[in-house]
Formats: structure tokens, sequence, C-alpha cells
């Protein structure tokens, strides 16, 4: 699974890193999405395409 | 298929339950998922009402949300332009450059460490109702106060203001409020901010309108209209998800007895409550930047379309399992509760925050709270654009 951003769309709702705090992250200057892992292991698969779907902006996609 | 006639119709308003949506929505949802009609305040626009349609539309471009706002608007729905800073009323690329500057103080990070100041207003504000004699109005001394404290330390308002902004927040979010009070009610409000603007340009100090000030990216003006929405934003939102969702739990005392055997379960339940509530109660607004079809109806430039949050939250093809009943322990599917798209409320995790420490708190503090008069007699908000109690009585 290949995880991939866009900090373009990104509005920094934050929903990612409620869902899978493993992969995503916000920064602090801005709250953009900060991706922690973009390889993440079978076992976060379902936290991260929950991340994708929560995200309001759809600026995650998965790639698997 | 492509439907000719749309269906007309004056958008639902009217509850049996109070915790309910009016009927009909659900009609709409399995039969028309797209009508036309007219709006709680007159105005003509298009109705959606499933989930799918209501994510797809926040999430579309081609709806902007450059609109002026839902109430106090003339008998065509023309409302003179927000003022500056007004930053939900504006698209790309305006809206971004507020976004920009607003998001970083409202990380999940920055928020979960307000936790324990949160915690600390919770437990004084109980500690206060404890010492009063019941019955109480929990939305004057619980529900109210907590999201207010805690904006106004946050923005740097001071909280003696409260009865004036509270006040003014009320009249702009009130479906009877006439145009020359919610322009009143929203230029008092600008003004009182304004002048703190000015106060704080003079004399920086630790909160959010200070940094924003320093930062030299907004006009006074824009400050004035930023920090009017966050504080508007900030407590009124918070303060009905509060009383409303207490009342929803003393409805349902399984629920808060499996709260109670398993605390870790606050986190869902919020979400629950969120979605089961949506107290965003008519949706929201956007407005058709090309034209657009949709279910076979083209929905022509410049048209109103409404997307009815809280319908989409009950919609039984998203929320399969009894949609219309609170399960603290649903798993988690994305409600719309803070609506979607680039305009998904800001706020939210402060909102989590908050609801997560008051209700928590207080069912630990009063395990035998209850309603101090019948339920039917608890005056709802159905005139308010965002939907809760006026008062909830409440003894121990």
């Amino acid at each position: 699974m290949k995880v991939i951003i866009d900090e373009n769309k990104c509005v920094g709702a934050g929903q990612c890193v409620l869902a899978a705090a493993d992969v995503f992250d916000q920064r602090d200057e801005d709250g953009i999405v900060v991706l922690l892992n973009p390889l993440p292991p079978d076992d976060l698969g379902a936290q991260v395409e929950d991340a994708a779907l929560r995200c309001p902006a759809l600026a995650i996609e998965v790639v698997k | 298929m492509t439907a000719t006639q749309p269906t007309t119709r004056t958008q639902p308003t009217v509850r049996t339950c109070p915790f309910d949506l009016p009927e009909e929505y659900r009609t709409l949802r399995e039969q028309d998922p797209i009508i036309q009609g007219t709006l709680p305040d007159g105005v003509p626009g298009w109705l959606i009402t499933r989930y799918e349609d209501v994510r797809a539309v926040l999430a579309d471009p081609r709806f902007g949300a450059s609109r002026p706002r839902m109430v106090g608007g003339d008998a065509d729905g023309a409302t003179p332009a927000p003022p500056p800073g007004t930053f939900i009323f504006l698209d790309p690329p305006e809206h971004t450059r507020f976004r920009r500057l607003l998001t970083g103080r409202f990380t999940v990070r920055r928020m979960q460490q307000l936790t324990p100041a949160v915690e600390e207003i919770v437990a004084e504000r109980l500690d206060d109702m404890a010492r009063a004699e019941s019955p109480v109005d929990l939305v004057q001394a619980f529900a109210l106060p907590v999201p207010s404290l805690v904006i106004c330390e946050l923005l740097g308002v001071p909280y003696a203001d409260r009865e004036e902004f509270q006040r003014n927040s009320a009249t702009m979010i009130s479906l009877t409020a006439s145009p020359e009070a919610f322009q009143e009610a929203r230029e008092a409000m600008r003004q009182h901010i304004h002048r703190l603007v000015l106060a704080k340009r003079a004399d920086p100090t630790d909160d959010i309108l200070s940094e924003l000030v320093q930062t030299g990216e907004l006009t006074d003006e824009e400050l004035a209209g930023v920090g009017s929405l966050l504080l508007l934003a900030g407590h009124e939102t918070t303060a009905n998800m509060i009383a409303l969702g207490t009342m929803c739990l003393l409805r349902n005392p399984e629920q808060v007895a499996a709260l109670r055997a398993d605390p870790t379960l606050m986190d869902g339940a919020v979400e629950e409550l969120l979605r089961y509530l949506t107290i965003v109660q008519f949706g929201l607004r956007r407005v058709a930047r090309e034209d657009v079809e949709l279910h076979g109806h083209r929905i022509k430039t410049g048209s109103v379309v409404v997307a009815a949050l809280s319908s989409g939250n009950r919609d039984s093809t998203q929320f399969a399992d009894a949609p219309d009943q609170l399960e603290v322990g649903r798993k988690y599917s994305p409600h719309l509760a803070f609506g979607h798209g680039i305009h998904q409320c800001l706020g939210q995790q402060l909102a989590r925050v908050e609801m997560k420490a008051a209700l928590g708190a207080l069912f630990k503090r009063f395990p035998t709270l209850r309603l101090a008069v019948p339920e039917e007699d608890v005056p709802m908000r159905h005139d308010m654009l965002v939907y809760g109690v006026h008062e909830l009585p409440v003894t121990w």
C-alpha cells in the first residue's frame, strides 16, 4: 500500500490524524498534513483507508 | 432516467420527536433525492438529502460558498455582502488565504493539549452547579459557559463581554430575526472584535487574535470578521451539542450505562452524538458556479443548493444499522456533522475535546442527573439555524 498526499488540497481538518495517527500528522505552523509513512504496513490498511475516506478535501490517495 | 419536472415543496422543518428529523426526509431520500422548493427563510433552492449527494456536492468545486448567509435576507434572499474576513462565504483562492492562517492554530495536537485546561473549566462549572439549588438550567449553568470560556480564552476575548456576544450570536442565527436586527447584531459583534484587535495591536497578549495581528497578513477589518466568526462558531454550536447531547443521553440511560462500563467508548460516543443530533438543522448552502446536472435535473448557474447534513447522517445506505437509533458503540463511519469539503469545520477538534470533557464529567459528577420537567416541556430550538434547547431544567 502506498499513500500519496496533496498538500495543496489539504485544509487542515485533522481527520486523517484521528483516523491513522501512525501515518499522518499535521505541521504545527499551518496544520497541513505530514505523511509520516508513505508505505504503511498492511495492518494499518483499514485506518489509512478510513483517513482517505474522512478527508474532506480529498487530499489523500491510497494506491494498492 | 431523466426526470422532467422536479417536485416542489418547502424544506421540512417540523419534528415530531425532539431528536429525530422531520419524517419527510426519509421519503425524500428514498423517492425524491433532489427537489426544488423553498427554504425556511423563503429563499428558493434545491434540496438534496442523501448522504452520497451531500458529500459529493460539498466536495465539488462547481458549487461555491460565496453566497450571503441563511438568515437576515430580503424577500428575494439577497443580503449585503458579508463583512471582510467572513471566510465561510468565500471560495478559493480567497478562502485558502484565511484558512491557511488559521489551521495551524486548531490542529489535533494543539486542541488535545488543551484538554487539562478544558477539564478544569468543566470542573469549576460543575462545582458551581453542585452548590446551586436544583433545578438548574443546564444551558446557563454549564453548556453555554464551558465553550464560551474556552473560546474567550483562546481568542483573547474578555469573558465579561459574554452577555453581549451571546445575545448577538443568538440574533444572527435566529430564523425569526428581522434583516435589520440581523445586521445590527452582526455589526455590533464586528465592532466589538474590531476594538479588541486595535487593543491587541497596541499591546499584544497570548491569544489567537494577538497572533493573527502580529502575522501582518490581515487588515483590521478582516481580523474583525475572522474574530467574529470564530467567536460565534466557537460557542453556539458546542453549547448546543453539550445541552442537546445531555438531553439525548438522559432519554437513553442504557447508553449512559454503556459509557460508564467502558469509558473508552467516549470518543465514539461523541462522534455518534454528532451524527445523531446534527445540530446544523437546515443544512449548508452552496451556489452552482456553472450548470450542473444532478439526478437528471439541471441546476442552473447561480441556483442555491442545500446539502441537508442531518438527513445524510440518517441515511440507511451509509449507516446501515438502525440509523435512527443512538448507539454509542457504533462502528465509526464518516458523518457530516462538521460538513464536508474545504469548509469543513475548522474548530472540530476543539469541539471534540470540549464535548468529551463536558459530557464525561457531567454524568460522573451527577450520576442521578435527570430532567426537572417533562421532556415535552423542554423548549427546543426549532427557530434557530443551530438546533438544540433554549433551556434544559435538570435536577439530581
